[in-house]
């Protein structure tokens, strides 16, 4: 079998991966667990079977998302919340209703929120979900979709209080 | 706020310059870590673009003109490693040495060579022995290179070794002529084989 140059396996999923990890530990901190992310994957890459490597780099970033949140945790003083980050300073160029986004995935259960995460910023379909999560397809196919509907519900909620 | 799919997705999507420049600082740190095992780029000479790679021991591939980046990197990561990062920076010795030899102030190469792409055996003491006894502008035949390698008569197996020379230009197999003063094959084609020994002086 075929092994791909690290740097085309880099540069092609580059992308989704920084994606997913702004979606599960927020913008700021995306960059650092890409940096674990890729270093890790490089330190294992002569293993890799090759047959789904987004899947696998994917699993590699969800760890390395989770490692961030219990470290996070850990911490005597956190830093800020994305949500308080968000909402105080949208940043340049943020489009309108984005920090409001922001606000109510940190607000998701984790499941949900690796789902959505999968889904909407790596692009994966519910059957690779399933795979990258260790569920069914229909429980992903559910997860993601309960997750929007919690995010909708926050959003109703916010609306109605800033009434 | 609608917390629908478009919204997530302008929402998380990446701009793509930041995953670049990500890219890079990860390239930067896996260097600094030691787990890169080949640095390649490409090297623009007067023949055209190339594929050159190092590793830690030296020089392991430079590809002439025509060959396909990709296919030359699948190779090697294969081959070799598939831990193979383009650092352009790692190839400035190689780029160096190649702009002397073009413009005619350096005759020979000084570079490490990694010959682990070679076959340890007759393949690569043809080109070993190429690469010290046939200075800038001197040509020998096949036949002659086989001797050289211990194996005289073999000169077809010589000229497969040099056709399979993972390293042309540094290691001169177009210093090589079939019998009479031919030109024979070469891996950019005899019209560039032509012009090195042209270049060289080696031929009218």
């Amino acid at each position: 079998m075929q092994a791909q140059p690290f740097q085309a396996f880099l540069d092609e999923h580059r992308g989704p991966v920084l994606s997913f990890l702004r979606a599960m530990v927020g913008p700021d901190d995306a960059d650092d667990v890409f940096q674990e992310t890729f270093i890790s994957a490089l330190r294992a890459y002569r293993r890799m079977d090759g047959r789904h490597p987004r899947a696998w780099v994917l699993t590699i970033a969800r760890r390395k998302a989770i490692d961030h949140h219990r470290a996070r945790a850990r911490r005597p003083h956190p830093r800020p919340d994305v949500a308080e980050l968000a909402e105080a300073a949208p940043g340049p160029g943020a489009e309108e209703g984005d920090s409001a986004v922001w606000a109510a995935v940190t607000e998701l259960s984790p499941a949900q929120r690796a789902a959505i995460a999968l889904r909407f910023a790596a692009d994966l379909s519910f059957r690779e979900i399933g795979a990258a999560l260790g569920c069914s397809e229909d429980a992903a196919r559910r997860r993601v979709h309960d997750g929007l509907a919690a995010l909708r519900a926050k959003a109703a909620t916010d609306e109605e209080e800033s009434r | 706020m609608t917390a629908d799919a478009t919204d997530l997705i302008r929402a998380f999507r990446a701009d793509p310059a930041d995953a670049a420049d990500a890219a890079e600082r990860l390239a930067a740190r896996a260097v600094s870590e030691g787990l890169v095992d080949i640095a390649y780029a490409t090297v623009e000479t007067p023949l055209g673009t190339m594929t050159a790679a190092t590793t830690e021991r030296g020089l392991v591939r430079l590809a002439l003109p025509g060959y396909s980046p990709d296919e030359v990197l699948e190779r090697l990561a294969t081959e070799v490693s598939p831990r193979l990062l383009e650092l352009p920076e790692r190839l400035d010795p190689l780029r160096r040495e190649l702009d002397e030899y073009f413009d005619g102030s350096r005759r020979a190469f000084d570079l490490a060579l990694d010959w682990r792409l070679t076959p340890s055996g007759f393949y690569r003491r043809v080109l070993r022995t190429a690469a010290r006894r046939l200075p800038f502008g001197v040509t020998a035949s096949y036949g002659e290179v086989a001797a050289w390698a211990g194996s005289p008569g073999a000169s077809r197996a010589a000229g497969t070794a040099l056709a399979r020379n993972p390293l042309p230009i540094v290691v001169p197999c177009h210093r090589v002529l079939r019998a009479g003063g031919k030109i024979g094959l070469y891996g950019g084609g005899p019209e560039m084989k032509r012009r090195l020994l042209e270049f060289e002086g080696a031929v009218a």
